[in-house]
């Protein structure tokens, strides 16, 4: 079928052949300012995992003071509300989305689709840096007058503008919403290149239905986000100009603390609309990534064909357009209409259902799979238990009426971080493990991987669950203190400091996964080119790490899919998507 | 090994938990036992479906591990599967849906016969407002805020003349009586939440919005603000009453009206 050059028989290549000519020459150009997806992807990551650490430790600060009430008073209300502010936009934007999207984006799309690189490499590049200014405002706000904004990472106004919140009449609102606008620019750069490369350059015979669904979720992911940041970026704009010009786009007539203030006409729902049109969306554009991952993690470690390709391809697209019309789902009690109410739990519980096979397709693939216990696999297990949690716990909050008593309570702090926090963690970690040794050529340790595993799975469970409860108690999120409640008894504030305690017990266990990822750098077991035996195409690149160009001289051709696990009177228990068909198949 | 234990301990764990929780909602006091309901069909259904999900993978890391003579079935789709299983969630899906927009169109149902408090939510705290004799509120606006008119009643409509303010007080609601609560807020979007009642909304700047109950249960009821409002929102606090019809209208009798204000006003 193939001859030695890789073309097809009659038929030219279309592909570029790898020239010198295009490949950088200095330190400089290699890797800083590179243009090469791979450092890109892992610049992005870098960055997110730092400032995914400032998250981390703003999390045990909060959970200190809200544990043990009296004792960590050097820490005022003001800071709690900074920190919970904080913690909440860096998890989300600037590192689940920052991550997913920019880091395992860049990597693993050209190398997953059979291509040298993105198509606009140097617009990739700058997407990188702008996402780092980004960061950079961010932090900045930290040592701005008056501290970061403490307007809870949803921003409502009119206090994320106002004086009785932190940073509403300081520099944190401001700088919040300046970070945020240049994080949509870099991403945008970055998100068409995926989306270009995904549509345009992939390999001869990377057809679509034939790309692993990592590709296919971090694709719809990133069409989503292309449509759902605009929103966050207009309403950025409007409420910078309400702060700074006194625009009423989202303030009505007000008086606070006793004053008038000049506002008039506005909408405090407007944003909220807005904000939500882009924040559902953006919990499937940080789920779609770990969805599409989290199977090819199954499925490599069970040795087995992901079960059900096609519905998993289709669940993915229909639960990124349903994610659209969900929107108020996170409004029930806002005071909108309530007959939007009827609408949006209607269209809210569909989605559980193209989610649910999801589910049951990864299932299946470990039902008479042959399962290796690897660290991948065990937070792929990990990732099932706790977003089936999470899962489950959306369907009280979706179903409009039962979200009544529930909504702004801890029910919902423990919810959502159980699905779109612990679970998609756990499927960048197994993605970390799993990839390390292509990125690296070099294995993660796995012990200390057990000892990551096991610490972060058992903790986290034991934090998100019983705070469920806490919540059904009646327990309002965003309080620094719990105080007196009447309806709250004595013992749920034991329960409390616990999952303070299990919270410093898994911040810790992150150390240990930060020092496997330095550690193994140089002294990790030496990996070779494909050491989990995987089927998809980044496995079978000439040379581990990949150099730019990924290649080589020659393009691969693709001959099946990302799934030839265990095929019956195959040599190996794998078929790479480049091998051409046996010759007594011919 | 270890993972199969862990899975099972997971299972049975979370469910032994839910059973022998001492941490439950607090007793209800209002007409909203459906929404308890509803909240305990949901528990039953996810539970089930959890328990299965999780004991099942417990089952296959089990049955399906790494073995030197094991080997994977390849098996790409299994489509009458596939459909039962689709089949199964959606039903399972509506059987959680339709009560809960049945209960829902409740809730969005104000009967008639509701009377009409005012609750006024501002940094950081609650005033009331009932209506006088006339059993009408006086219209409000935001320009008519000064420090002796701090809730912004028109002084100039007769409907607001007797209107009852209570600032700082506690709140009595008479039991059995369904009421509509009215809600303001004059800085920022506030939440006026009784857990005992089940029922919240925010208040939001610019707008009235509502919602209703019926008190069921005499006794003081703690309430909180549930939307954050900035710095104070956590000291937030507020108390409700529920008391018999007559005790209520000793009450009222008592509170003081917008009318000796309007002077100073004007």
């Amino acid at each position: 079928m193939s001859t030695a050059s890789g073309h097809l028989e009659g038929v030219p290549a279309a592909e570029v052949e790898d020239v010198e000519l295009y490949h950088p020459h200095s330190w400089v150009t290699k890797y800083v300012f590179s243009q090469d997806a791979k450092i890109i992807g892992i610049q992005y990551a870098l960055t997110a995992t730092a400032i995914g650490f400032v998250a981390l430790v703003l999390s045990w600060l909060m959970r200190i003071h809200l544990g043990f009430p009296g004792t960590f008073d050097f820490i005022t209300p003001a800071e709690y509300y900074q920190f919970i502010t904080m913690h909440g936009m860096i998890m989300v934007v600037y590192l689940l989305t920052a991550l997913f999207l920019g880091g395992f984006g860049n990597y693993l799309i050209p190398l997953m689709v059979g291509a040298r690189d993105m198509v606009f490499p140097w617009v990739n590049m700058l997407s990188y840096w702008i996402y780092l200014v980004a960061v950079l405002v961010l932090i900045a706000s930290f040592f701005a007058p008056g501290g970061p904004t403490g307007a809870g990472w949803t921003l409502y106004p009119p206090q994320a503008i106002l004086s009785g919140t932190p940073g509403g009449q300081d520099w944190g609102i401001i700088l919040m919403l300046l970070s945020l606008m240049l994080f949509i620019i870099g991403f945008t750069m970055g998100g068409l290149n995926y989306v270009v490369t995904v549509l345009q350059a992939r390999t001869r015979g990377m057809t679509l239905m034939r790309m692993p669904l990592t590709v296919w979720g971090i694709f719809t992911a990133t069409v989503m986000a292309l449509l759902a940041f605009p929103a966050l970026f207009v309403s950025c704009v409007m409420m910078m100009l309400d702060r700074l010009l006194g625009t009423s786009f989202f303030m009505p007539a007000l008086v606070v603390m006793g004053e008038r203030l000049s506002h008039e006409g506005g909408s405090p729902l407007l944003w909220q609309h807005l904000f939500w049109f882009f924040g559902h969306p953006e919990v499937y554009i940080v789920a779609l990534p770990a969805f599409g991952i989290v199977s090819d993690l199954i499925s490599v470690h069970a040795r087995r064909n992901i079960f059900g390709y096609r519905m998993m391809v289709w669940a993915i697209v229909i639960i990124g357009a349903l994610s659209f019309v969900v929107w108020a789902h996170h409004m029930y009690v806002s005071g909108m209409n309530p007959y939007f109410g009827f609408f949006f739990a209607t269209t809210t519980l569909i989605i559980a259902v193209p989610t649910a096979i999801k589910v049951y397709n990864w299932l299946l693939t470990l039902w008479r799979g042959d399962i290796h216990l690897t660290t991948p696999m065990l937070f792929a297990l990990a990732f099932i238990v706790t977003f089936v949690n999470g899962g489950l716990t959306g369907l009280f909050l979706g179903n409009v009426v039962v979200d009544v008593p529930l909504s702004d309570t801890m029910f919902v702090v423990a919810h959502f971080h159980m699905v779109m926090g612990v679970a998609p963690i756990f499927v960048v970690f197994g993605a970390i493990y799993h990839w390390y040794p292509k990125i690296t050529g070099r294995m993660l340790d796995e012990a200390m991987g057990k000892l990551h595993f096991w610490v972060s799975f058992a903790g986290a469970y034991l934090i998100f669950f019983p705070m469920h409860y806490i919540g059904l108690l009646g327990v309002p999120r965003r309080y620094h203190e719990i105080g007196e409640m009447a309806f709250v008894p004595p013992s749920a504030h034991t329960l409390n400091a616990f999952i303070s305690v299990m919270a410093l017990i898994v911040g810790a266990a992150q150390i240990v996964f930060l020092f496997n990822l330095a550690w193994s750098l140089r002294r990790g077991k030496p990996a070779g080119g494909n050491p989990w035996n995987a089927a998809s195409l980044e496995w079978q690149t000439p040379e581990t790490p990949p150099p730019h160009g990924n290649w080589g001289r020659e393009m691969p051709v693709v001959y099946r899919w990302a799934y030839d696990y265990s095929v019956p009177g195959a040599p190996q228990d794998f078929i790479p998507q480049n091998q051409p068909p046996a010759k007594a198949a011919e | 090994m270890a993972v199969v234990i862990a899975l099972v301990l997971v299972a049975i764990g979370s469910v032994t938990f839910h059973v022998l929780s001492p941490w439950w909602w607090t007793p209800i006091a209002s007409n909203w036992g459906y929404i308890d309901g509803t909240l305990t069909v949901t528990f039953w259904i996810t539970g089930v479906v959890f328990t299965a999900i999780v004991l099942f993978m417990a089952y296959c890391v089990l049955r399906f591990r790494h073995r030197p003579d094991h080997t994977a079935e390849f098996g790409p789709e299994n489509k009458r599967l596939e459909w039962w299983l689709t089949i199964g969630t959606t039903v399972g899906v509506c059987v959680l849906l339709a009560p809960g927009l049945v209960v829902w169109h409740q809730f969005v149902t104000v009967p008639a016969s509701a009377t009409e408090v005012e609750i006024v939510g501002q940094q950081w705290r609650w005033s009331y407002r009932l209506p006088g004799r006339d059993g009408r509120l006086g219209t409000v606006a935001v320009r008519w805020i000064s420090p002796e008119n701090p809730l912004g009643i028109d002084p100039a409509d007769v409907a607001g003349q007797d209107d009852v303010i209570i600032e700082g007080g506690d709140l009595q609601l008479p039991i059995g009586r369904p009421v509509k609560i009215l809600l303001r807020a004059i800085d920022v979007v506030h939440n006026f939440y009784v857990p005992a009642f089940r029922a919240k909304m925010d208040m939001v700047p610019g707008q009235v919005t509502f919602f209703w109950f019926t008190p069921t249960r005499t006794g003081a009821f703690e309430g909180i603000c549930a939307e954050l409002c900035g710095l104070g929102h956590a000291v937030m606090r507020a108390r409700v009453v529920v008391v018999e019809a007559p005790e209520y209208d000793a009450w009222l009798e008592r509170q003081p009206t917008f009318a000796p204000r309007v002077a100073s006003v004007q």
